[in-house]
């Protein structure tokens, strides 16, 4: 019976071959995980030296001396905090309007070209908008806006020193308007696709109600998707809180805490970018590292929640149909 | 005195009026960047763009080197990240069903999509870098194949989960061992996403900037080998740029126009080729 063993050696060699594909699948899964692992774990060891020379009043002071190695990290944390958030708050109703004009308005033949146009916004590398924003969107900020704003805003009693100062273009104010057009398309296309889970009886229902489309939106769509639209917000501020090269451009990398929206300030990423190559001394290097390590663990955390948003917006849309 | 009928059509009109506002303004800014784009990258673009080392501040030359370079590290990045990409890609649809893995996996995976690329370019320094004591276009390669990697392997999973579940059960009554059924069936079944997802990829890491800076830093002049800092596009276009010099920004103009041109391009090639995928099934 030659051919009978034949083909059960043929058909063991194929569970082999099963086994070896399936673990070699499984090891590529696992790298993701070391590599998350390794990443956070040379981040510690890098910045290991800033650790123990300034332990936790690393977090507090704002003091950033080179020269005499005092090293503190709340000026680059705050511009990071306060450029995200205000480029979130420009971000939002502007990505809600567009999505909403993507799902609800748009005529059918425009809806495709425009999400790709809006996408395209996203695919355009952060260098670029750090050139514009540097060459063309800086300069004309400080003739135009800057000054109404400080003349207008700037004399109000309560947010008046937020605007005041000299216009210069470059500044904490600049660098979230720009980050604030590079989180639009990523905000915006997250709405655009939880709009669309939205089951459409419900809505009909809401229009044979008599529901104008503004009410439909706001009062049927909107809650229905509230998590997933939570979740690309949180996606789009992971975003702006890592965005390095449009930011180092113009936020004008200033270790100083101005209370001004128009002074220059400066950003983690900026003042990794700026300054990391030309660090000298292992504890320069270390609190640079120090730096990146706060950064990487805001972003997780903003990052987590949104991921986790989502994946709960996607299980209730796979129970409801 | 409005009645409840006008006012909630008022409302309606000023509500979907602002949305169409917030379209135009976003497409408003795109119009914008393209339009400075050409108008500083056109009149920079020469042929000595592309004949010409970089040139030391106040003489004219090209972007020779720092294009060529460019091209390597994303070449390498890519062909380092893809497979790995597509195999863990391969897991989470196939094999993800039961157990703590898959879920663990992806849900990692759809953070480090988005994680700050400056920490990458960190990572790769203190892990490579320091070891190797100098900068080298390895170090940016492998810098930007960890970007590579999560964006393969959530298009993978993607184009995967699409491929009917009836095909595998198919090849499977027919006696496929399972290997055989992933690879020939349903990996081919889903090729075209799966390239969409890797041109998606090679445009996000052309046009990074951040993991460059402290893996391959730059160069002036020609270098084809890999394990000496490199000349490479993004890097030189920051520096070029922040200089005071009008020939270098110039010069940076025309890499920011060659960069997104490429970078749109390849956007736009890989929707097209997924959408007549799609078409014909």
């Amino acid at each position: 019976m030659p051919t009978m063993f034949l083909r059960e050696a043929h058909l063991k060699r194929q569970t082999v071959f099963d086994l070896l594909f399936r673990s070699l699948t499984r090891v590529s899964a696992v790298a993701v995980l070391v590599l998350l692992a390794a990443i956070i774990v040379s981040l510690i060891m890098g910045s290991m030296p800033a650790i123990r020379a300034f332990g936790f009043g690393f977090l507090t002071s704002s003091e950033w001396d080179p020269v005499k190695e005092k090293f503190g990290a709340v000026i680059p944390i705050v511009g990071t905090l306060v450029t995200s958030a205000i480029a979130l708050l420009i971000a939002i109703p502007v990505s809600f309007g567009i999505a909403i004009f993507l799902t609800e308005l748009s005529p059918r033949i425009l809806r495709r070209p425009l999400g790709v146009a809006i996408e395209l916004l996203a695919g355009i590398p952060s260098i670029i908008y750090g050139m514009w924003g540097l060459f063309v969107f800086a300069p004309l900020f400080a003739d135009h806006i800057e000054p109404w704003l400080s003349n207008h805003l700037g004399t109000m009693s309560y947010i008046g020193p937020l605007f005041s100062g000299p216009p210069m273009g470059i500044g904490i104010l600049t660098a979230s308007i720009i980050l604030s057009i590079m989180i639009i398309p990523f905000i915006a296309s997250v709405m655009r696709d939880v709009f669309e889970v939205v089951p459409t009886l419900l809505k009909e229902s809401a229009y044979g109600l008599g529901a104008t489309t503004w009410e439909v939106l706001w009062n049927v769509v909107l809650p229905y998707t509230k998590v997933g639209v939570a979740g690309g917000i949180m996606l789009g501020l992971g975003r702006a809180l890592g965005e390095t090269m449009a930011v180092t451009f113009v936020i004008g990398n200033a270790h100083e805490l101005g209370h001004s929206l128009l002074m220059p300030g400066n950003s983690i990423s900026s003042a990794l970018a700026n300054e990391f190559t030309e660090a000298y001394g292992e504890l320069y290097t270390a609190s640079l590292i120090e730096l990146g390590l706060i950064l990487f663990f805001i972003t997780f955390v903003v990052l987590s929640i949104a991921r986790y948003m989502l994946y709960k917006l996607g299980q209730r849309e796979g129970q409801t149909t | 005195m409005l009645t409840l009928y006008t006012r909630r059509r008022i409302i309606n009109a000023i509500g979907l009026g602002i949305s169409i506002l917030a379209m135009l303004f976003g497409l408003f800014w795109l119009c914008w960047i393209l339009w400075t784009l050409l108008g500083h990258g056109l009149p920079a673009m020469a042929p000595v763009v592309f004949e010409q080392m970089t040139p030391p501040p106040g003489s004219s030359g090209g972007l020779l080197n720092a294009i060529a370079g460019s091209l390597m590290m994303t070449l390498v990045g890519t062909l380092i990240g893809t497979p790995i990409g597509i195999l863990a890609g391969t897991y989470l649809a196939e094999f993800g069903q039961r157990g703590w893995l898959a879920p663990v996996t992806r849900f990692i995976n759809d953070v480090l999509l988005s994680a700050p690329s400056i920490v990458i370019g960190l990572f790769v320094y203190e892990s490579y870098v320091v070891h190797v004591k100098h900068f080298s276009g390895w170090a940016g390669a492998l810098a930007l194949s960890i970007i590579v990697i999560p964006v393969v392997i959530r298009t993978t999973e993607n184009m995967l989960r699409l491929v009917p579940t009836t095909l595998r059960e198919a090849a499977a009554a027919l006696g496929a061992p399972q290997w055989k059924i992933i690879n020939f069936i349903t990996l081919r079944a889903a090729r075209a996403g799966i390239i969409t997802g890797v041109m998606l990829a090679i445009a996000r890491i052309s046009g990074e900037t951040a993991p460059l800076l402290f893996t391959a830093l730059n160069n002036q002049f020609w270098s084809s080998n890999m394990d000496q800092p490199m000349a490479n596009l993004p890097v030189v276009i920051f520096q070029f740029a922040m200089s005071p010099y009008e020939d270098w920004q110039k010069l940076a103009w025309a890499g920011a126009l060659l960069i997104t041109l490429s970078v749109l391009t390849l956007n736009i090639l890989a929707r097209v080729l997924f959408r007549q995928k799609a078409a014909s099934h």
